[in-house]
């Protein structure tokens, strides 16, 4: 992966640039030594390092904001970063950028049940702004696997998803406010804690967009009140064609459940081999989970196993408690832990129409066998959205590039038949250079015109989303 | 000017020397702007609709009926329940796709199942330069670059000519009730829509009336889905406001007719003012309702959406001050801006991005300015 070459008419200012920055922040906020620096110089997508300039960690939007007014000043590029969880590179440094992280900036602002919102520092987890209004019984829907982890700044500039949002929807749909910074340090306000934009919709398109536009420093995020209750249903099939028709059905049928879980044979066996959760010996294996009371449950899970049983299970599995489905979701929660174990692998992360998942998941069984390298398949089957493990040896030669390799062509195969690159791991440098399967050169140029207006001298997060001979001309003309 | 191909739509923007004025169905007239028109009813037809998928993807100028009728065979819906503006505006015509997005038109679900900007998941557009792009695509998830589709969504046709938009749809559920509470004041009212959207029993509409059909105060609490768990819910919900007058309508026709009332604000139909919708913190709208003074209020979103009526040539956001949501003058005319004034840093924003989207300023001129 190809990154810029680091600027070093900034290299050599650094001295100069890290003064500045003390001058604005307390001691400890401000992180040069190498030892230290070594902490930033990667997110979740671990083959790419690379050290920072320095990194600051500012505790309040006026701080976040005179950062950026003397990095503006200087032309360093700024990559923003929260719990660097990404899994495209989003929060990978250049050395000549600073790394601004918002880890600090975690506090409460305000909670409202009245009003069903909540307003958070962005440096906060996920998982801790449910737990923020969980005496309430609330919770913050938007639920990404590295929940305990990530943070609001990171969910919403991946524009993050989850299990459960077939039924709630993505990070998007759940965010109604946010004070950002850009690039000049100007602090500006989107939304709050009223419905929908008065004018341009200028949030909608900060969400999703990756660290370039501006630095997240607070966020207003809609709550809901829990559904009375919850519970899977285990169902296993025999091939991956009628699992994806059943999915199909149940979604034709009206029922809408929180979540629909796909783990294909190479998937369910690693499961089992490393969580045990008793996992049937089968081709293809759903989970589907849905809300609501005990009789609106009952209800709904009588109708999807009257669906599924006109597609000859080998196993349908009712919890009949919550251990029985705690056991259920185990083996599925456990899956990317299971593939570690197991080998190194590249998850990925495509969507595809859900009416394209046989033909999606036997063209990759085919592209294993010519590539070589083994594939398990474990996705959000009700959204369509693919999460392919691809299997590799990290401590092979040549086997990550052939890994990748093998990745680009999964990708560009979502999109030929209608879907995308990413459903919600974003970009990054990543897909970077795919771009181009999924957009014309216009449609490109339109939206880093958009940066152009966010950020016109490209120092955020530059060297990101799109192709780097795409954005060359921009960023020359930023480091001039 | 009525292009019936995208190219040919591309081609006569590019040719463009003046101001064009889009115009889908011409049912949603708000703002003004001056220019040559320019119809979208050429683009039309539902270019691919997977029911299993829940996707429907459909050419701007398409009207809404036929949309509808689609759904409908399907037993399928736009799940945000987009209003007609045709009582309100008195305008004639059909509602095409286009003119919705471009309006980011949502109704009384808009709480539950969220906006129209919510379900859409792709577009095909026609910039200012005459460029024909397209961002987002035909399925669910999709964070692959920048989310142009909000940006367009709600847009008014000051960045581009929608050409084709690309839906998430769901299935229409198998029952509804609606719970109604009588002469509630509008701070109890707010606070009985605030609890019933506040429950685990996923309210799908919460309005309140101050002068409901029978002239007395509504309170109207939606719920939706399968019959057995619309009637656990409902009396849950009736169960809550024990000690209120509660009623239960379960009858399909009357709610329909009800919900679809307030969703056209139909009370304000046949009076003469101008009317305002103004989106606020749902606590917020007592208050707001007593700054504003108007001739008639009708509550929606919760509290959070407020129809108001007022004497022609009224400033709303005058009597408003300073408050935190935003104010649009639907209907009627006067000095001050249709769409509510952005602070100077985020109107700076809006303007580059419309100056980039549309470097010769040729689409709906003067509006959204
Ligand atoms: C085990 C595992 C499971 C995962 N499961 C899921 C999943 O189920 N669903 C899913 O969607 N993702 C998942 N992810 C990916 C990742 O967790 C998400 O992308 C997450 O939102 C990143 O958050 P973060 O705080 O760690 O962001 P970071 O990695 O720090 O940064 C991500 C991006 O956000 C930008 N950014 C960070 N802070 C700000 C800010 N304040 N302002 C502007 N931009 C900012 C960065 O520049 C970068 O581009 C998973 C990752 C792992 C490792
Ligand atoms: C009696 C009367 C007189 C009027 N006189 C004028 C006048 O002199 N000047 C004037 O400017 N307006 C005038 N209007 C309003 C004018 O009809 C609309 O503002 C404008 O033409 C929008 O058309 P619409 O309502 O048909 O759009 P709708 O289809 O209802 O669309 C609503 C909005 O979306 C936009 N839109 C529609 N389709 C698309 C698309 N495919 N892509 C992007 N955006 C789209 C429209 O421009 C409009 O802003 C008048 C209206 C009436 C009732």
């Amino acid at each position: 992966m190809q990154m810029p070459e680091p600027d070093t008419r900034v290299l050599s200012r650094k001295a100069q640039i890290v003064a500045r920055l003390r001058a604005v922040l307390p001691d400890d906020a401000v992180i040069e030594d190498p030892a230290e620096t070594r902490a930033y110089e990667c997110d979740a997508l671990t083959a790419y390092r690379c050290p920072p300039l320095c990194a600051v960690l500012p505790a309040s939007t006026e701080e976040v904001s005179a950062v950026l007014t003397i990095c503006h000043e200087e032309g360093v590029p700024v990559v923003p970063r929260g719990s660097g969880t990404s899994l495209a590179g989003g929060a990978l440094p250049t050395a000549d950028s600073v790394i601004l992280g918002v880890a600090r900036m975690n506090e409460v602002l305000e909670t409202d049940y009245a009003n069903r919102f909540i307003r958070v520092q962005t440096g906060r987890t996920n998982l801790s702004v449910s737990g923020a209004v969980e005496e309430e019984e609330f919770f913050y829907a938007p639920d990404p696997s590295s929940q305990l982890a990530c943070a609001i700044a990171g969910n919403i500039a991946m524009n993050s998803g989850g299990a459960h949002c077939l039924k709630y929807g993505v990070t998007t749909n759940n965010l109604l406010g946010v004070t950002m910074v850009l690039m000049d340090g100007t602090v500006i306000e989107l939304g709050g804690a009223h419905l929908d934009a008065g004018g341009l919709d200028l949030l909608g398109v900060v969400c999703g967009s990756e660290g370039q536009l501006g630095v997240v420093t607070e966020a207003t995020l809609r709550i809901l009140r829990k559904p009375e209750g919850a519970r899977p249903v285990l169902m296993g099939f025999g091939s991956n064609e009628v699992a994806g028709e059943c999915v199909s059905d149940i979604i034709k049928a009206g029922v809408l459940p929180v979540a629909i879980e796909f783990m294909d044979r190479p998937c369910i066996e690693a499961c089992e081999a490393f969580a045990h959760a008793g996992y049937p010996d089968c081709e293809a294996l759903l989970i589907v989970e849905v809300e609501g009371s005990e009789a609106e449950i009952a209800e709904q899970l009588g109708l999807i196993l009257q669906i599924a049983r006109r597609h000859d299970p080998v196993e349908l599995r009712e919890a009949q408690d919550a251990d029985e489905a705690a056991r259920i979701w185990l083996g599925r929660k456990s899956a990317f832990g299971a593939m570690g174990q197991i080998n190194d692998y590249m998850c990925l992360d495509g969507t595809i129409p859900v009416s394209a998942l046989p033909l999606v998941l036997r063209r990759i069984g085919e592209m294993s066998a010519e590539f070589g390298l083994g594939v398990a398949n474990v996705f959000h089957a009700g959204d369509g959205n693919m999460h392919p493990l691809i299997l590799f040896d990290a401590n092979k030669p040549g086997d990550l590039e052939l890994c990748e390799r093998f990745g680009a062509e999964i990708l560009k195969l979502c999109v030929e038949v209608g879907g995308c690159l990413t459903g919600e791991h974003g970009v990054g440098i990543e897909k970077r250079d795919l771009m181009t399967v999924q957009y014309g050169a216009a449609d490109l140029e339109v939206q880093m015109a958009v940066k152009d207006v966010f950020d016109p001298e490209w120092l955020l997060n530059p060297a990101k989303v799109f192709p780097l001979d795409v954005s060359a001309a921009r960023r020359v003309v930023a480091a001039e | 000017m009525r292009p019936e191909t995208e190219a040919e739509l591309a081609e006569t923007i590019k040719a463009a020397s003046g101001p064009l004025r889009l115009r889908g169905g011409g049912t949603r007239a708000i703002g003004w702007s001056t220019g040559e028109v320019l119809e979208t009813g050429g683009l039309s037809g539902i270019v691919l609709y997977e029911p299993g998928a829940l996707t429907l993807v459909a050419r701007a100028g398409t009207p809404l009926a036929e949309i509808e009728a689609a759904l409908e065979a399907e037993g399928q819906r736009l799940p945000f329940e987009p209003m007609d503006h045709r009582g309100l505006l008195g305008t004639t015509g059909a509602p095409t796709v286009g003119g919705m997005a471009a309006a980011n038109a949502s109704g009384p679900r808009r709480v539950q199942a969220g906006a129209c900007r919510d379900y859409m998941l792709g577009v095909r557009f026609v910039d200012g330069a005459g460029q024909i792009l397209r961002n987002g695509g035909r399925v669910m998830k999709n964070v692959t670059g920048y989310d142009l589709v909000k940006l367009m969504a709600g847009s008014w046709g000051t960045l581009g000519v929608l050409t084709e938009v690309a839906f998430k749809v769901l299935p229409k559920p198998e029952a509804v009730a609606s719970v109604l509470l009588d002469g509630l004041t509008q701070g109890a009212a707010t606070d009985a829509m605030a609890r019933a959207l506040g429950s685990p029993f996923d309210i799908s509409g919460a309005a309140h009336l101050p002068e409901g059909p029978e002239g007395a105060p509504l309170t109207l609490l939606r719920v939706e889905g399968f019959a057995e768990s619309v009637a656990y819910r409902a009396g849950r919900l009736r169960d809550l406001f024990a000690g209120s007058a509660v009623r239960i309508e379960t009858d399909p026709e009357r709610n329909a007719a009800l919900w679809r009332d307030i969703r056209d604000v139909a009370p304000f139909h046949t009076r003469a003012g101008d009317v305002w919708r103004i989106s606020c913190k749902p606590s917020d709208g007592p208050e707001l309702a007593a700054r504003l003074g108007a001739e008639a209020t009708l509550f929606d979103w919760g509290g959070g959406l407020i129809w108001a009526l007022l004497p022609e040539g009224s400033d709303a956001r005058a009597r408003l001050g300073a408050f935190g949501g935003h104010a649009t003058r639907v209907r009627g005319e006067g000095e001050s801006p249709v769409f509510q004034p952005e602070p100077a840093p985020v109107a700076a924003l809006s303007q580059g991005l419309r100056a980039r989207f549309d470097p010769r300023g040729v689409l709906n001129p003067g509006l959204m300015a």
